[in-house]
């Protein structure tokens, strides 16, 4: 490669986490460049969700995860079981990552415009908000204090609002306009093929693969890590 | 003199209550934080039969019971009421044992004693101390109170956190043995903690709410009792259980409108 090398936001080398008995992932190396989009990809308990723990180092590991010093994360969970009576209001949850990271007060409603939350449904009870609506807040929570990553685990489909705009295209406007460096966990494999600067997958027994997703996202690469035949239409 | 006894002791004693009590309810620990102030009862035990000041026993035990509690916690990965439940019943099989009648009845619901100049001052320091981190550490507590993960993305060391909300719950209990003992103590913290959670719709809200309702019943529990003749630990017990009555008639009524955020 005769280009500039870029820099390495993430490298992670011979990741394993176990729980127990149970390898979830094995001696997994990959790297991530300043703002690339990664996506991971996988059937359900590959440990997709398990990688973004130990990621955060909210799990203990094997192998070594470095992040570039100065790297700060903004994460995305795929759901969260919260209390419906909670007497949080989402401006209450913004407001406390901005006391906590130092961030000015006023970034609160910045990060709401950003994903398109009205004020009035931020000053509700959390447990008030809708599934779709409280994803959004959650993103805003990530985007709060401008991390130079986002790790976001995308949750299933169903959360989104009719005609309104989808999180994921959400995502890649707020992507392309802060040059944020981006770890997607998706399942929308069109949408990867589509956006994605690198693809890499987990399969169930721990094994994986990772490149560019014109490699990675082939029929037989996908029937071997699903296990059935996947119908995968490349619109190109 | 008397009015640091009689008022400030009280009144700072009753805010660290509401304070601590509004996370211990959050955190769904309304039933293991009663528990949890349980476990001064072998300190206040050993303490009677050594001669020495049984607030200092009791807060001994209670800061123990407590490191033992947050370490087995992270050791063993089982929830924290789990864990206070067992270590609050031993402490409190080891506790009577220990103690006997009418020792016993005061080291539990509380009993008029004379408590000194230097351990006012003191109990004041540590109760303005809880008052100070719980509020300080609020926007952690929340954050970590609603996904653990987010916080530790947003830098918050959560373990450490977790410990020092624990020791803020144990210094609280220790503050409120003279007056209300080991069982009715935990109901201070609570029972506030309880009625603001359902009355309030913001944060802030929840927190003034809670801080008033300790200290109104430990007021009203005080002023009150010598006119009743009751004892006044019950009844600022008894105050507060009433206030929590009263709020599930008006909370309907109030929700969404009891903000000030």
């Amino acid at each position: 490669m005769a280009d500039v090398a870029p820099v390495p936001v993430l490298e992670v080398d011979r990741l394993t986490v176990r729980f127990g008995r149970t390898v979830v992932l094995r001696d997994l190396s990959f790297g991530v460049a300043a703002g690339d989009a990664l996506a991971i990809i996988g059937p359900n308990g590959s440990g997709k969700t398990v990688l973004f723990k130990a990621l955060i180092g909210a799990v203990p590991y094997e192998g070594t995860i470095r992040w570039a010093p100065g790297t700060s994360i903004g994460y995305v969970p795929q759901k969260l079981d919260i209390e419906r009576d909670l007497p949080v209001t989402g401006l209450d949850f913004l407001q406390a990552k901005a006391a906590v990271t130092g961030a000015p007060r006023e970034d609160a409603r910045r990060v709401l415009e950003l994903v398109s939350l009205p004020g009035a449904l931020a000053r509700q009870r959390i447990g008030a908000l809708s599934g779709g609506q409280f994803q959004r807040l959650l993103l805003a929570f990530a985007l709060l204090g401008s991390p130079s990553v986002l790790l976001f685990d995308e949750p299933t489909a169903g959360v989104d609002e009719p005609g309104e705009e989808t999180l994921y295209a959400m995502i890649r406007r707020v992507q392309e306009a802060a040059g944020l460096t981006l770890l997607l966990i998706s399942h929308e494999l069109n949408l990867v093929y589509r956006y994605a600067t690198a693809v890499l997958c987990l399969g169930r027994q721990g094994g994986s693969c990772y490149g560019p997703p014109v490699d990675v996202l082939t029929p037989e690469r996908l029937q071997e890590m699903y296990g059935t035949p996947l119908r995968f239409h490349n619109h190109q | 003199m008397t009015i640091l006894n009689a008022f400030v002791l009280p009144v700072a004693m009753a805010a660290a209550a509401g304070l601590v009590g509004c996370f211990a309810v959050m955190r769904r620990l309304s039933l293991a934080s009663d528990a949890l102030s349980h476990v001064a009862l072998p300190g206040i035990a050993i303490a009677l039969a050594l001669g020495f000041n049984p607030v200092l026993g009791g807060l001994a035990a209670l800061l123990m019971g407590t490191v033992l509690i947050w370490g087995l916690e992270y050791r063993t990965r089982l929830p924290t009421d789990a864990v206070i439940g067992v270590i609050f019943s031993a402490a409190l099989a080891i506790g009577s044992m220990l103690t006997s009648g009418e020792e016993l009845i005061d080291a539990l619901f509380g009993g008029p004693s004379r408590v000194g100049v230097v351990e006012s001052v003191l109990g004041i320091a540590a109760a303005l101390l809880v008052i100070v981190f719980i509020w300080r550490a609020r926007s952690r507590l929340v954050i970590a109170l609603i996904a653990r993960d987010l916080a530790r993305t947003a830098g918050v060391d959560v373990a450490r956190l977790d410990l020092l909300f624990l020791l803020a719950f144990a210094v609280t209990v220790a503050l409120g043995l003279r007056y209300l003992g080991v069982l009715l103590m935990g109901s201070l913290v609570i029972i506030p903690g309880v009625t603001a959670r359902h009355v309030a719709s913001s944060l802030t809200t929840m927190l003034a709410i809670a801080v008033a309702l300790a200290v109104s019943a430990t007021l009203i529990g005080e002023s009150v009792s010598p006119l009743l003749h009751v004892a006044a630990g019950p009844l600022t017990i008894v105050t507060a259980a009433a206030f929590f009555l009263v709020s599930l008639i008006v909370a309907p009524k109030l929700h969404g409108k009891l903000s000030v955020s």
